[in-house]
């Protein structure tokens, strides 16, 4: 009996073994490419001629390059709002429709998605060229930057919409609410974690975009990307690079912390609410 | 209550898609009253409800409130609130914001709002619990919730469909009797939508019986229960002895071939007639000095009494009896006149439209070619109707027929079933001496000799 018992212990934790094999790729990429990376960063950003200094950080917080930065929140605040208005109509109206006709025409947000998003800006920039004489402003970059968060704006929302019990629209209507007011009051802020999870998908990747607006903007528009980009590449001054990186991402934390505390506050099982 | 008909629904049709819900429904609902709707699922009981609450739309007739009609007026201008199933209360809203909820809409001020809500939550026994979410609750404090957000408005109706359904048993009994109260202390016009038939008879003034989408009877519940106008009815509301039976003359009836006295008339004589005698009014006798007698099949305590079943050749009837018997003992039964409650027969025939072939003695239903009699006097390809009476289709297994269905309800009539067969678009109704699965395959044929056919009147 004992002997039984102690095999088939025997039997489980080898099981446990292997199952925790299956980790290690990962564990072997997140060393590889996220956790070498970002210590490299750190170091570089922290060290200067031949040993540690702050000299580095100190530099990356100057005026020119905190404008940069504010500029960079700025586009990204914009690009956010827009898809914002835009996405949450097309989010509710496609979760209005029927299935079959919202399955079809959410296939035109996202087949470009499987495009890869550098194709899809050089699209624009022949077109803007072509067809407009908006090419190398801000409003391209900001077009192009709209055109390339939207689905991530409209995904979240209409799968938070789709999800929303019909039987509290029925309960406002009978409580008197008309449609407009129904809509303010129960559907807006039970949509809420989509809008939520839909403003850090578009938000946080909009402030540390660089290619939009390199190819869209021709250089006129820097933002902060491109100012890390130029320190890296072109100045080859990668401590400087580390230095500005360390403060987008703890900026990109920040913003993230924030967005996390609003996505408790407006989901249900917290039992919190909007107003 | 009055006798003022605060809501009429007047020919009133619904359909979802071809498949009708409701068809052709006249009632009215008197103030102050509270009114069940009682039938199995599919009855088209809640799509009443929802028609009066105004979230679907008649597709024919009037729904007329205080005689205004209100058949396209949305719901949210209409002064009718619901407890819904689910309850469907706000999730993102306290307690106390869902009760206020109607209120702030109407735009009442903060003081009234708060008396108010603090009134209706003392009602309904949540006093203090105004800072509470919703999931916060047992499904009980839901339940009272939401009959809350609906009372507090004040409405004219409040339309309940089958709001006790997820309680348990015991908390359901408790609520039966807090909304029978609430409804007796407020006047308030209650409609109540359930399947549950003790639930209706022990909270009802008026219980509206249902079934496939129209009114089987409109009564108080011992109207219904101890006058049920068909077999549907009888069977519905509570346990019945149903059996076919022949009334003689006034106040005579035979059933299983004994003649028994009666309190109905007016069925002329010798009258083919369906009777229910409940379980309860059946008195077990010595079986020496009985007329009838019988031997006892089965026992079964349930509680208060016990359920005997006594076969009497022929038919069994279902006893209920505070006196114990033994199981295989012969007993007497006695049946008091007014215990045998008569019922018109409700006569139903297969009525479909087929194709006359007078020269291959065939006619065409559904598509398929059937040996049919007497069709001299057809040309051929005439449109004519062909009658055929349940007792002449004969239940056969599917491989061995012309035409096979699946079974969509299966009702005992005493001694035999009504069996209801789905054959695409059209319905048989057959007898059958055992009971059927819903659901299960089963073929239908019919003798040459028992299809009755007529010139087609509609054409």
């Amino acid at each position: 009996m004992k002997r039984s018992n102690a095999g088939k212990n025997r039997g489980l934790s080898g099981l446990r073994m292997k199952r925790s094999v299956f980790a290690y790729p990962y564990i072997v990429w997140m060393t590889a490419f996220i956790f070498s990376p970002m210590l490299l960063i750190l170091y570089y950003a922290f060290t200067g001629d031949g040993g540690f200094t702050l000299e580095g950080i100190r530099a990356a917080l100057g005026w020119d390059n905190v404008r940069v930065l504010l500029d960079s929140i700025r586009l990204a605040l914009y690009t956010t709002v827009l898809c914002l208005l835009f996405g949450y109509p097309v989010a509710y109206l496609l979760s209005r429709m029927k299935k079959s006709t919202a399955a079809l025409l959410s296939v035109f947000f996202v087949v470009p998605m499987w495009m890869n998003f550098l194709l899809r800006t050089y699209a624009w920039k022949v077109l803007l060229g072509a067809f407009t004489n908006i090419l190398y402003t801000e409003g391209a970059v900001l077009l192009g930057m709209f055109y390339n968060f939207l689905p991530f704006m409209i995904l979240p929302i209409y799968t938070t919409l789709i999800k929303l019990d019909r039987s509290y629209i029925e309960a406002a209507g009978d409580l008197g609410a008309n449609p407009a007011t129904t809509f303010l009051k129960v559907v807006l802020p039970l949509s809420m974690p989509g809008v939520v999870s839909g403003i850090t998908m578009v938000f946080i990747p909009s402030t540390t975009t660089f290619a939009i607006s390199q190819l869209l903007g021709g250089g006129k528009t820097m933002l902060y990307g491109d100012l890390i980009y130029m320190k890296f590449i072109t100045e080859q001054s990668w401590n400087a690079g580390s230095a500005l990186s360390v403060i987008l991402l703890v900026f990109v934390l920040i913003s993230m912390t924030f967005m996390k505390k609003a996505e408790r506050t407006t989901s249900e099982e917290e039992g919190g609410r909007l107003w | 209550m009055n006798d003022r008909h605060l809501i009429e629904l007047i020919d009133v049709s619904k359909a979802y898609g071809g498949d009708v819900a409701l068809s052709h429904i006249d009632l009215y609902i008197k103030d102050g009253e509270f009114l069940t709707l009682l039938g199995p699922s599919g009855c088209g009981k809640t799509t009443m409800l929802r028609l009066i609450a105004g979230f679907i739309m008649p597709d024919e007739g009037r729904i007329e409130m205080d005689g205004r009609d209100i058949a396209n007026v949305p719901p949210y201008k209409r002064r009718v609130n619901t407890v819904f199933q689910k309850y469907a209360l706000f999730p993102h809203l306290n307690v106390f914001d869902n009760v206020a909820f109607g209120l702030r809409i109407k735009g009442a001020d903060k003081r009234t709002i708060g008396r108010k809500v603090e009134a209706m939550l003392e009602l309904v026994n949540l006093k203090g619990y105004g800072g509470r979410y919703v999931e916060q609750l047992s499904g009980g404090q839901q339940q009272r919730v939401a009959i809350a957000r609906a009372l507090v408005n004040e409405p004219q109706v409040l339309l309940l469909d089958e709001p006790l359904g997820a309680l348990d048993l015991k908390l359901r009994k408790e609520m039966q009797v807090e909304l029978k109260n609430m409804q007796q202390r407020l006047g308030i016009t209650f409609i109540y939508v359930t399947h549950d038939q003790e639930e209706a008879l022990t909270m009802s003034d008026t219980i509206v019986v249902m079934k496939d989408g129209v009114i089987q009877q409109v009564g108080t519940p011992t109207d219904v229960y101890n006058e049920p106008k068909n077999p549907f009815v009888a069977d519905f509301i509570g346990e019945s002895n149903i059996l076919p039976g022949i009334m003689l003359q006034d106040y005579r009836v035979r059933m299983n071939g004994v003649v028994y006295e009666c309190v109905d008339k007016g069925f002329g004589r010798n009258a083919e007639v369906d009777a229910v005698v409940r379980p309860e009014d059946i008195d077990i006798v010595p079986a020496e000095n009985a007329r009838v007698s019988g031997k006892v099949v089965s026992v079964v305590f349930m509680g208060v009494h016990y359920e005997v079943d006594v076969d009497c050749g022929g038919y069994e009837w279902v006893i209920q009896t505070t006196d114990y018997v033994e199981k295989g003992e012969t007993v007497g039964i006695s049946i008091p006149p007014d215990a045998i409650h008569i019922m018109q027969k409700t006569r139903q025939t297969n009525l479909f439209d087929a194709v006359a072939y007078p020269d291959d003695g065939e006619i065409e239903l559904f598509g398929r070619r059937f040996a049919c009699d007497g069709l001299d006097g057809f040309e051929t390809r005439d449109d004519v109707l062909a009658a055929i009476a349940p007792a002449d289709v004969a239940l056969v297994p599917p491989q061995d027929a012309e035409l096979s269905g699946a079974v969509k309800a299966c009702m005992f009539l005493g001694t035999h079933y009504e069996v209801t067969v789905a054959c695409g678009e059209e319905d048989w109704i057959a007898y059958a001496d055992d009971y059927m699965e819903e659901g299960e395959e089963i073929g239908l044929s019919v003798p040459a000799d028992r299809i009755v056919v007529s010139g087609n009147e509609a054409e």
